[in-house]
C-alpha cells in the first residue's frame, strides 16, 4: 500500500480515537475519585445534540464545545446528587443517568435530525504543512484532536505532580481516612464528577461537530461504554487509556477500508471489530487481575456516609 | 519545631487542655454526658472506658469530627470553637487515631503531605520526615509505599504526620492494641519524650497495666459519664478496674491445664499464595491442635491471620485434601459446610457479615450453622419449633442480653452477639473449634465469659484454636502459643516457658522461627 493511505489512516484513526480519548480521561478523573459513573453513553449523547445545536446555529465551533460542556457537566450533576446525597448506588444512578441522557438528546434533537453542516474544520499552521508526511498529518486534524491528548497529559500531571491531585487520589483511595484528615469527599468528588460530566460532553460534540457534521439519534453507538471500559482495563493510567483508545480508532478505520474493498466478510461482523478488538486486547494486557485491584482505587463504587 | 518551656506537670498553670461539660446525644444512646477533664503540660492522662464509654464519641468531639450538644473546651486557658478537624489542628490538637486514616497504595511522604494544612514544598519533607523520625525514634522510610509497612511502622507514619503539625495536646486512641510488646516499648519511649518538651497527652486505653507504666493521672468513663479522675501512683490495678467496670475484675482465662489428646486439627506444611493484595503467603505452616488443649496463635496483624483462617474454615479449599485434616479425615478440599459435618466449629472475626447475617434474627443465625450438626431440618424443612429451641438454649446458657431469639443479630452489642455466636459454636459440639479474636471489643464481663465456655468446652476433649492480638489474652487462656510470622508458625511453647518477650521476638521476626523451634524441641 502506497503511503499515502497509510497517512490516511493514521489521521482518520488519531480522528475516530478523539471523542473516546477526552471521555474516558473525565471518567479516570471520576474513578480515581472514587465513584464510577455508567452514564458517559448518556452524558455523551446529550453533549452531541447540544454542540450540534449551536453549532448549525452559530458557526462558533468553540462555543459549541463549551456549551456541550457545561451540558454534560450539567447531567452529570442529576448523578452527582443521587450518589453524593441520596446515597443510591452508584451503578443503578449511573445506568438511570445513560437511559435519561439517551431519552434527552432524542427529545431535543428532533429539529435538527438529518440536518448538514459543515464541521470544524483541520487548522492549517503555515509552514508546518510542507513538511512531508508530518506536515500531511497536521493539515489535516483539526486542534480537538491534539488538545484532547495534550488534556492526557495535563490529567497524568496532575494526578502525579500537583497537591489536588493527591487530594483526589485520597479521596478515592480511602474516603473515610480523607474525611478524618479533613477533606471534603463529597466537594472533591462533586468537582470529579463534574468534570467528567464536561470531558464526556466535548467527546459527543467531537462526534456530532467534527467526525460526523450531523445529528442522528443515538449516534455515539456505545463509544460511551467503551470509554468505561477503557479506563479499567487502562488500570487507571492516562496514557494507556489514549493508547487504548488509537487502537479502537485504528481498528474501526480498516475495517471501513476493509468493506470498501469489499472484503467477503459481512459487514455487521467488521462493524462489530474495533469494539471486539479493543476490549479482547485490553482484557489481554491487563489480564493478571490482582494489577487490576492494586490499581483501582480502594474506595471506588463505594458509598460514602460520613459519620 | 520547638519544644515547649515547661518540662514537668505543673499544677497551677492553665491547662494545656480543658474539656467542660461535654454532652452529646446519638439517637437512643447519650454518648457522653456532662465530660469533663483536664490535661497539664508535661503530663499523660489515661482515658479509661470499656468499649462503648463514650472515648471515642469524647476524641471525635475535640477533634472537631463531632459537633457536642453542649460543653466547652479551652486550650491554654483559651476557649476553642472546633468546627473541623483543620480548626482543631490549627488550635494545636492532633490525634493518632486507632484505625489509621493512611492511603496504602501511596508512599510514607504522600500521606503526610495529605496531612498538613500548609502546601509545602515537597522536596523538604522527607528531609523533615527523617528529622523527626530520628529524635523521637520513629524511624521510618519517606519513599515506601505504606501498603508494604507493617502495622507498627504504619503507627509511625501516623505520628509522624501528627508531629509535624508541633501539636501543643496530642491524643493517642488504643495505640498499643495492633503492637508487639516491643513496639510497645518503643511506643511508650517517645510519648515519654513528648511529655518531657511540655506537650499534654491524652493515652486512651483499656489495658490497666500500661496505664500504670506510663501515665500520671487516669480519667474514667463509664456509660459516657465520668466515674472519677485519679492518680495513678495510688491507684492498683484493681482499683481502676473498679472504676471501669464498677465491680471487681472477674477471672479471666483458665486456672487449670488442658489434658492433652489426639490430634483433632491439623494443617500440614501448607504454601498458598494469597488471594488479596497486600495480602500474606503461607508458607509451609503447620499446625497441630489436640483435643483438651487450647493452642493459641499469636502474631501482628498481616502475617497470614487472614489467609490462615481461611484455609481453616474452608472459605478457601487447599490445593490438596491432606493438607487439612478434621479428627483424622483428609478435609482439605471440603467446603466449610461439609467441615462443620466432621466436627469444625468456627468463630470468625468479624462478627457481623462473617459470624453473623446482620439483618437476620438470632434464631435463624443458630440454625444456619447448627443445622450441620444438629437434627434441626426434616426433608429439607427447617424444623421451626427445633430451631426456636435451639436459640433459647444459647441465649440462656450464655447469658445474651436480648429481647428475644427474633432480634436481629445486627441490634445487639458487639459483646452480646459474640457470646451468642461462641454460644452457637460450642452448643454444636465441635470436636474442634477455631476462634478468632474472640474478645476483641468485647466488654469485661463478656470476656471472662467467653474464656470460661472455651476453658469447659477444653475440658470436654474438643481441640480449641484461639488466635488473638492480645498476648495477656492468649497467656493467660492457652495450654501452648505458636507464633504466626510471614505465613509460617514457630513451634508451638508450653505456656509456662512462654514470656511477653520472647513471644514478642517471635512476632517481630527477630528471630528465626527455625532456631526457637529446634529450642522448642530440644526443652
Amino acid at each position: 500500500m502506497e503511503e499515502s493511505l497509510w497517512v490516511a489512516i493514521l489521521i482518520a484513526a488519531m480522528r475516530t480515537a478523539t471523542p473516546l480519548i477526552l471521555a474516558a480521561l473525565g471518567e479516570l478523573i471520576v474513578e480515581k475519585a472514587g465513584c464510577v459513573n455508567l452514564g458517559v453513553e448518556g452524558m455523551m449523547l446529550v453533549g452531541a445534540v447540544t454542540g450540534f445545536a449551536v453549532g448549525l446555529t452559530t458557526g462558533n465551533f468553540a462555543l459549541a464545545f463549551v456549551v456541550a460542556a457545561v451540558a454534560g457537566a450539567v447531567l452529570s450533576m442529576v448523578y452527582a446528587a443521587l450518589v453524593l446525597i441520596f446515597q443510591v448506588n452508584q451503578y443503578a444512578a449511573g445506568l438511570s443517568l445513560t437511559i435519561l441522557g439517551g431519552g434527552v438528546s432524542a427529545f431535543w434533537g428532533q429539529p435538527w435530525q438529518g440536518q448538514n453542516m459543515t464541521g470544524l474544520q483541520p487548522t492549517v499552521i503555515p509552514g508546518l504543512s510542507d513538511l512531508p508526511v508530518i506536515g500531511t498529518v497536521f493539515s489535516r486534524t483539526d486542534i480537538v484532536t491534539w488538545a484532547a491528548l495534550a488534556a492526557c497529559v495535563a490529567v497524568a500531571l496532575v494526578l502525579t505532580r500537583t497537591r489536588a491531585g493527591l487530594i483526589l487520589r485520597a479521596v478515592g483511595e480511602n474516603h473515610d481516612s480523607a474525611h478524618a484528615l479533613g477533606y471534603s469527599v463529597r466537594g472533591v468528588r462533586t468537582l470529579a464528577i463534574a468534570f467528567g460530566g464536561a470531558m464526556a460532553g466535548m467527546g459527543g460534540a467531537y462526534l456530532s461537530c467534527v467526525m460526523t457534521p450531523l445529528w442522528i439519534e443515538g449516534m455515539t453507538a456505545g463509544r460511551g461504554w467503551i470509554a468505561v471500559a477503557l479506563v479499567v482495563f487502562a488500570t487507571w493510567k492516562p496514557a494507556r487509556v489514549v493508547l487504548g483508545a488509537w487502537l479502537f480508532g485504528a481498528v474501526s478505520v480498516m475495517q471501513i477500508h476493509g468493506q470498501a474493498m469489499g472484503l467477503a466478510v459481512s459487514s455487521h461482523i467488521l462493524a462489530m471489530l474495533p469494539y471486539l478488538v479493543t476490549i479482547l486486547v485490553l482484557v489481554l494486557i491487563s489480564r493478571d487481575a490482582t494489577r487490576i485491584r492494586l490499581a483501582a482505587p480502594g474506595s471506588l463504587g463505594k458509598p460514602f456516609k460520613p459519620a | 519545631m520547638t519544644p515547649a518551656a515547661a518540662a514537668a506537670p505543673l499544677a497551677d498553670a492553665a491547662p494545656r487542655l480543658r474539656v467542660t461539660g461535654v454532652r452529646k446525644q446519638y439517637p437512643g444512646c447519650l454518648a457522653n454526658d456532662d465530660v469533663s477533664l483536664t490535661v497539664q503540660p508535661g503530663e499523660i492522662l489515661a482515658l479509661l472506658g470499656e468499649n462503648g464509654a463514650g472515648k471515642s464519641t469524647l476524641v471525635k468531639v475535640i477533634y472537631g469530627l463531632v459537633t457536642p450538644d453542649a460543653g466547652t473546651i479551652e486550650i491554654d486557658g483559651t476557649p476553642a470553637t472546633l468546627a473541623s478537624p483543620a480548626a482543631a489542628r490549627a488550635a494545636g490538637i492532633g490525634v493518632v487515631f486507632q484505625h489509621f486514616s493512611l492511603f496504602h497504595s501511596m508512599t510514607v511522604a504522600e500521606n503526610i503531605a495529605l496531612g498538613l494544612d500548609t502546601p509545602e514544598g515537597r522536596r523538604d519533607l522527607p528531609a523533615r520526615i527523617r528529622a523527626i523520625g530520628e529524635r523521637y525514634g520513629l524511624a521510618v522510610d519517606p519513599d515506601r509505599v505504606v501498603g508494604e509497612l507493617s502495622v507498627g511502622e504504619q503507627q509511625r507514619v501516623e505520628i509522624v504526620r501528627v508531629l509535624l503539625q508541633d501539636p501543643k495536646v496530642l491524643i493517642f486512641d488504643e495505640p498499643t492494641s495492633v503492637l508487639t510488646p516491643q513496639a510497645i516499648a518503643g511506643l511508650f519511649d517517645t510519648l515519654r519524650r513528648l511529655r518531657a518538651e511540655g506537650r499534654a497527652i491524652v493515652f486512651i486505653s483499656h489495658k490497666l497495666e500500661e496505664i500504670r507504666a506510663l501515665c500520671d493521672r487516669a480519667t474514667v468513663l463509664r456509660g459516657g459519664r465520668v466515674v472519677g479522675t485519679v492518680p495513678v501512683a495510688g491507684a492498683s490495678v484493681n482499683d481502676l478496674a473498679r472504676m471501669m467496670i464498677g465491680q471487681d475484675m472477674p477471672p479471666m482465662g483458665s486456672d487449670h491445664a488442658g489434658r492433652a489428646g489426639p490430634v483433632r486439627l491439623s494443617v500440614h506444611a501448607l504454601r498458598l499464595p494469597s488471594d488479596t493484595p497486600h495480602g500474606t503467603a503461607l508458607d509451609g505452616l503447620t499446625l497441630e491442635a489436640r483435643g483438651g488443649e487450647i493452642l493459641g496463635i499469636a502474631g501482628v496483624a498481616g502475617n497470614g491471620q487472614e489467609e490462615l483462617l481461611a484455609v481453616l474454615s474452608g472459605e478457601r479449599p487447599s490445593p490438596e485434601a491432606d493438607d487439612v485434616r478434621i479428627d483424622g479425615q483428609a478435609a482439605g478440599r471440603l467446603p466449610p459446610g461439609a467441615r462443620r459435618k466432621l466436627g469444625l466449629g468456627f468463630v470468625p472475626g468479624e462478627r457481623l457479615g462473617r459470624g453473623a447475617v446482620p439483618p437476620m434474627n438470632l434464631a435463624e443465625n443458630g440454625f444456619l450453622t447448627a443445622h450441620w450438626r444438629l437434627p434441626l431440618t426434616s426433608r429439607g424443612f427447617i424444623r421451626a419449633r427445633d430451631r426456636a429451641a435451639f436459640a433459647d438454649r444459647v441465649i440462656g446458657a450464655f447469658k445474651v442480653a436480648t429481647r428475644s431469639r427474633a432480634t436481629a443479630a445486627q441490634a445487639l452489642s458487639g459483646g452480646n452477639l459474640q457470646r451468642f455466636i461462641v454460644g452457637r459454636e460450642i452448643l454444636s459440639e465441635p470436636s474442634a473449634l477455631v476462634v478468632a479474636y474472640p474478645t476483641w471489643g468485647v466488654d469485661v464481663a463478656a470476656v471472662a465469659a467467653i474464656h470460661a465456655a472455651l476453658v469447659d468446652l477444653r475440658d470436654r476433649g474438643a481441640a480449641v484454636v484461639v488466635l488473638s492480638e492480645d498476648l495477656d489474652e492468649l497467656l493467660s487462656l492457652s495450654d501452648r502459643v505458636a507464633v504466626l510470622y510471614a505465613g509460617r508458625l514457630s513451634a508451638p511453647i508450653p505456656r509456662a516457658d512462654c514470656t511477653p518477650e520472647r513471644l514478642g521476638l517471635l512476632m517481630s521476626g527477630a528471630t528465626p522461627l527455625d532456631a526457637v523451634t529446634e529450642a522448642a524441641h530440644a526443652a
